[in-house]
């Protein structure tokens, strides 16, 4: 099993108008490994993550989930193969109109109709296992802080074991410790439950705990990839620069210096 | 040149809006009719729809029974035909009054609060949530809201009806000095079935119409909380135009002839 590729992406290409944002990406994740993709704010990350999801149609280029294209398959295909993903959204994209508890446990109870008592209690272990207690479950999530809100989230990225699982900015918004927390909440599913992350984050210190391996995304490119005990010493001028957070360096920030 | 590419333009813009609208039209009836059948959410919708809605259609309607009531008897009396207000009333609310009414009270209420929380659920990403969940939000959001409408507007139509022509009566019994029991025999007996029917087959229409314009300007909407206003205003304006022209259209479809 862990010599084979879960997600394989063939130069992907995506704009938006004028901007384009994907420049031909070659990526792969092998099954069971944990991937952190880096990259300046603007990237393009994000729209990596929802092209393979599915959720942005890319302009070209290739998609292979477990060996199967992605791209042009059916919807209830789709429907299908979503059932093998997690993923925590950066933004946490809570449906606002259900409890939390509702939220954990929403495949659960829409897609599968596990009887409520059930998801409920799916719901509330799976909230113990990111540091929220029970009384938060009948919350709506517009009663949360943003971290407790990112922990729903990743809370409804993780209950159903999913094969491979999405965290845009897993850590964003949360205290060191919570932080800490989740890095190995995340390592643990990939050790333990065998999952396959690709994960996304600007936070070094999750991404050295949780990634097997990094890739660096700059200017729509993947620029460098390795496994993470080199992303110190990658012998990349770029990926040096971000990794060490330093102003000056080959990669330029766009702003006015007065 | 100019005058006519902006001409060429637009019109080739308002055939993409058209057919993106009916394209997505036809998605959501389809899922009307695949399963799963989302039952209890379209229970819910119809709370929203017809219950929640009671109030404001329930006013339009009785201030509108007595004033057509009112304003038929100063008119008729030029030409000494007070005598046909009964009938002029329950025929203009429900064949007119009643569902065009109700169908722009509720696209005002209704449309605009479907598109204001799908258009949150598009710009906050929980559209693309329910996605990866394996939901479709055509079958968990937009089919059951179309279904709601299209059965709940009839409902809440009837209601008004009723309502409608109470006013009328209570303006000409207590104002204008009919009879009662003469009022209500020349209300129930001029009236005639297709009268009623006509009526409820618009109300379902609008029913469509307005969750369907709420729903649509709701999904397609983008850039945060001032995309989301303007989809909203959107969702009310060519909801209400739409009622008004395919109010025409039913019209001559019953009663050409
Ligand atoms: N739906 C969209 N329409 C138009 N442009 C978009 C859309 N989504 C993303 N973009 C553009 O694509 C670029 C990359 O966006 P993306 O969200 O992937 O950045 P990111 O790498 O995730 O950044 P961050 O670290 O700040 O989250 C941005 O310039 C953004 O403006
Ligand atoms: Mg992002």
């Amino acid at each position: 099993m862990t010599s084979s590729v879960a997600i394989s992406i063939r130069n992907l290409h995506k704009s938006f108008g004028p901007k384009h944002v994907l420049k031909g990406i070659n990526l792969d994740v092998a099954t069971n490994e944990s991937l952190v993709i880096l990259g300046g704010s603007g990237s393009g990350k994000s729209v990596l993550l929802k092209s393979i999801l599915g959720l942005i149609e890319p302009d070209e280029g290739e998609i292979l989930i477990d060996g199967q294209n992605s791209l042009n398959m059916s919807r209830s295909d789709r429907e299908d193969l979503m059932a093998k993903f997690g993923m925590l959204f950066q933004g946490g994209a809570l449906f606002d109109s259900l409890p939390v508890w509702e939220n954990v446990s929403f495949r659960h109870l829409i897609v599968d109709s596990m009887a409520r008592g059930e998801a409920k209690q799916l719901a509330i272990q799976t909230l113990a296992k990111v540091g929220l207690s029970d009384d938060v479950a009948d919350l709506s999530p517009s009663e949360l802080s943003g971290g407790m809100q990112k922990r729903v989230g990743l809370a409804r990225a993780i209950v159903s074991k999913p094969s491979i699982i999405f965290f845009d900015e897993p850590t964003t918004g949360l205290d060191p410790i919570m932080a800490d927390v989740i890095n190995d909440l995340i390592r643990g599913s990939v050790s333990d439950l065998g999952a396959t992350a690709l994960s996304i984050t600007h936070d070094m210190a999750s991404a050295r705990k949780i990634s097997d391996r990094v890739a660096m995304l700059y200017h729509g490119e993947i620029i460098w990839q390795g496994p993470s005990s080199q992303m110190e010493n990658s012998g990349n001028a770029y990926v040096d620069q971000f990794v060490h957070g330093r102003a000056e360096g080959p990669i330029a920030m766009p702003v006015l210096k007065g | 040149m100019e005058p006519l590419r902006r001409l060429g333009e637009a019109t080739l813009a308002l055939f993409t809006a058209v057919g993106r609208l009916s394209l997505f039209a036809a998605s959501g009836i389809f899922h009307i009719f695949k399963p799963p059948f989302r039952g209890k959410i379209v229970l819910h919708q119809m709370v929203e729809v017809g219950f929640y809605s009671l109030p404001v259609v329930g006013l339009t309607a009785i201030f509108t029974g007595m004033v057509l009531a009112l304003q038929s008897y100063t008119g008729f009396a030029r030409f000494s035909a007070e005598s046909a207000i009964p009938q002029v009333v329950v025929v203009s609310i429900t064949r007119e009054l009643g569902p065009v009414l109700a169908g722009l009270m509720v696209a005002g209420r209704v449309g605009a609060a479907m598109a204001a929380e799908i258009g949150t659920m598009r710009v906050t990403e929980q559209l693309d949530a329910l996605k990866t969940l394996s939901t479709n939000p055509m079958s968990f959001l937009v089919a059951p809201r179309l279904l709601a409408g299209l059965i709940t507007l009839p409902l809440l139509v009837a209601v008004a009806d009723v309502i409608g022509v109470m006013g009328g009566y209570l303006v000409s019994i207590y104002k204008l000095g009919f009879n009662p029991a003469t009022y209500l025999h020349n209300t129930m007996q001029f009236l005639e079935v297709q009268d009623v029917v006509s009526g409820l087959v618009k109300a379902s229409a609008f029913g469509f119409i307005v969750t369907l314009l709420g729903c649509y300007h709701g999904y397609h909407s983008k850039g945060g909380a001032q995309g989301v206003g303007q989809a909203t205003t959107n969702a009310v304006v060519t909801a209400s135009i739409l009622i008004l022209c395919s109010n025409y259209l039913i019209t001559e479809l019953f009663f050409s002839r």
